[in-house]
């Protein structure tokens, strides 16, 4: 018996729960580490899942938890609304699928920090000013991802809002958020006197701070705010670590920091432009005035029955995707031609370049969706040096990761991003539905090279008419 | 400073070092599904957010129903976040 009561006494039970926690903070690091190559990524992530359950379980097996019932009815509903949610979703909808779910990891620490703030009554500096940092990271994440997921699922214009002073605003609304946090952690009541009344304020300030941070940023650059407000998540998770003196929310938000920034920064070195430039420039809301079209001679029309004759006697086929493909939804018909290409002998290769589309990877997913070996996707770089050789580039929906400019016009916004030269393959075909510029509002001199054809029409119907014409 | 401070500020330092060392190598290929399932693990914030019940409140509306929406929150992205990411992986195949 009074082995028992060693084994079940609260000092035992604590230390039982930490070693498990240690224990789950190791299922994270590997899990993340296999999801490094394709062929452990799924064991990885189920393995990551295994040391969130045994960390949720630890908690609730914790002496001192009270409320089971409710807990459960929060853990019941949440879980299968997040199912539902994650099996119901389709593949071209994941990028703001992606960024709902940052939001609602923001928002729980948010909660957590503001439940804690109340809880705790401490008068201590390394607990409140964790739970401000908790508080206002938490909140930008949650009101940034929604405007991000409003944009990206198109319920809200994806334009940049720009208007006079945005950055002046922003600054103040910064420095009002760090007076009331002096205020919260000093405790001093310089202009609220109760305790709910600065939480009230500071959640307020931060909501509104995401939103502004997040309004600013265009379509095309959702890549680098998804990826960020990823880091987000996970510092706000990281920070409430620092709240309840708890190792595995510090260890697990810290990682997801670490990998959400690591992404932001391949991101911006993919669009060779600053962190800072995509965040506050309004990238996309100023259409530049560069070279008119007319001076850049004429587009050359191509019909299916042609572009077929030419693609069925190429030896070799690049197929360039961007975010017109997920909009067309062409990804399957994409395979399709893909196949009959290579029955027809034809080497096909898919060039992904890292910003297409709206997510970091967005178009190795819809790729794998439609069944495409993901060792036939190469990288921009793995083509580059070779593309004189290629005897067609298919450019489905993809605009400013091809455009010349980038690289011979020096005045261009884009100048410098790396980009796919399709433009020195021996033919190049553009799959566009009509002649506007692209999201970044861009003119591209790709159009109006004598070895680009334009396929005019929707992706998905242009690609399905080259289809059947194989099938003849 | 406190101790405890210290000690968790030591283990931050090294989890981001420790972070940027493992995702530096991840391939173009998964970066979807390593943002997704990166997401899922912050919902780690479901174990502050249980916590947030360990004391018997007398007066417990306000931190009662923080803890539990937040408990709710912390959930959808824990389970919503595996499974979106387990989905997609399932579909990345070789030749």
């Amino acid at each position: 018996m009074e082995f028992l009561n060693t084994i079940f006494s609260s000092t035992a039970n604590e230390a039982l729960v930490n070693v498990i926690y240690i224990l789950s903070s190791a299922l994270f690091i590997v899990g993340l580490k296999m999801l490094g190559s394709p062929e452990t990524a799924t064991k990885g992530n189920l393995i990551s899942a295994l040391g969130m359950l045994i960390a949720v379980v630890v908690t609730l097996l914790d002496q001192s938890v009270t409320n089971f019932q409710w807990i459960f009815v929060a853990m019941i509903s949440g879980a299968l609304i997040g199912a539902i949610a994650a099996l119901k979703v389709e593949m071209t909808s994941m990028p703001e699928m992606v960024a709902i779910f940052n939001g609602f990891g923001g928002i729980a620490s948010l909660l957590v920090g503001s439940a804690e703030y109340f809880l705790s009554g401490t008068d201590s500096l390394g607990i409140l000013i964790p739970i401000f940092l908790t508080v206002v990271i938490g909140g930008i994440t949650f009101t940034g991802s929604i405007i991000a997921y409003g944009k990206l699922s198109g319920r809200m214009n994806g334009n940049p809002v720009l208007y006079k002073g945005q950055q002046w605003i922003n600054g103040l609304l910064f420095l009002l958020l760090l007076f009331f946090g002096i205020e919260m952690v000093a405790n001093q009541g310089f202009i609220f006197t109760l305790n709910w009344q600065i939480l009230a304020a500071i959640i307020c300030l931060s909501f509104l701070l995401g939103v502004l941070l997040v309004i600013p940023i265009g379509g095309a650059d959702m890549p680098v705010v998804i990826a960020l407000l990823n880091s987000y998540s996970g510092l706000a998770a990281c920070a409430a670590g620092f709240v309840i003196q708890n190792n595995v929310l510090i260890v697990a938000g810290a990682l997801v920091g670490a990998s959400g920034l690591i992404l932001t920064n391949i991101m911006c070195k993919a669009m060779n432009r600053s962190l800072g430039n995509v965040l506050f420039s309004g990238f996309g809301a100023v259409v530049p005035a560069g070279t008119s079209a007319e001076e850049q001679g004429e587009v050359k029309p191509i019909v299916a029955e042609d572009a077929y004759l030419i693609l069925e006697a190429a030896s070799s086929v690049a197929i360039v995707p961007g975010y017109g493909m997920a909009v067309a939804q062409a990804q399957h018909a994409v395979r399709e031609l893909g196949e009959l290409l290579e029955e027809n002998g034809t080497t096909v290769e898919y060039v992904i370049h890292p910003v297409a589309g709206r997510m970091p990877g967005h178009m190795n997913v819809l790729l794998a969706e439609a069944n495409v070996p993901y060792d036939q996707l190469i990288e921009p770089e793995d083509i580059n040096p070779i593309i004189e050789s290629v005897d067609v580039c298919i450019v489905i929906g993809a605009n400013d990761v091809v455009n010349p400019a980038a690289r011979e016009d020096d005045e261009s916004p884009i100048y410098g991003m790396p980009i796919i030269d399709v433009d020195k393959a021996i033919t190049t075909f553009v799959l566009k539905r009509s002649m506007a510029s692209g999201f970044a509002g861009i003119e591209n001199p790709l159009f109006f090279k004598t070895n680009t054809r334009m396929l005019f029409g929707d992706a998905k119907d242009s690609i399905t008419a080259l289809v059947s014409e194989f099938k003849n | 400073m406190e101790p405890t401070f210290i000690l968790l500020l030591f283990v931050l330092v090294l989890s981001v070092f420790l972070g940027f060392e493992l995702i530096s190598k991840v391939p173009s290929t998964l970066h979807t599904p390593l943002m997704s399932g990166a997401n899922a693990i912050s919902g780690i914030a479901i174990v502050g957010a249980i916590l947030t019940s360990r004391i018997e409140l007398v007066d417990f509306e306000i931190t009662f129903i923080l803890g539990m929406a937040a408990v709710f929150f912390a959930t959808i992205n824990v389970v919503g976040g595996y499974l979106v990411t387990n989905r997609m992986l399932s579909m990345f195949k070789k030749k």
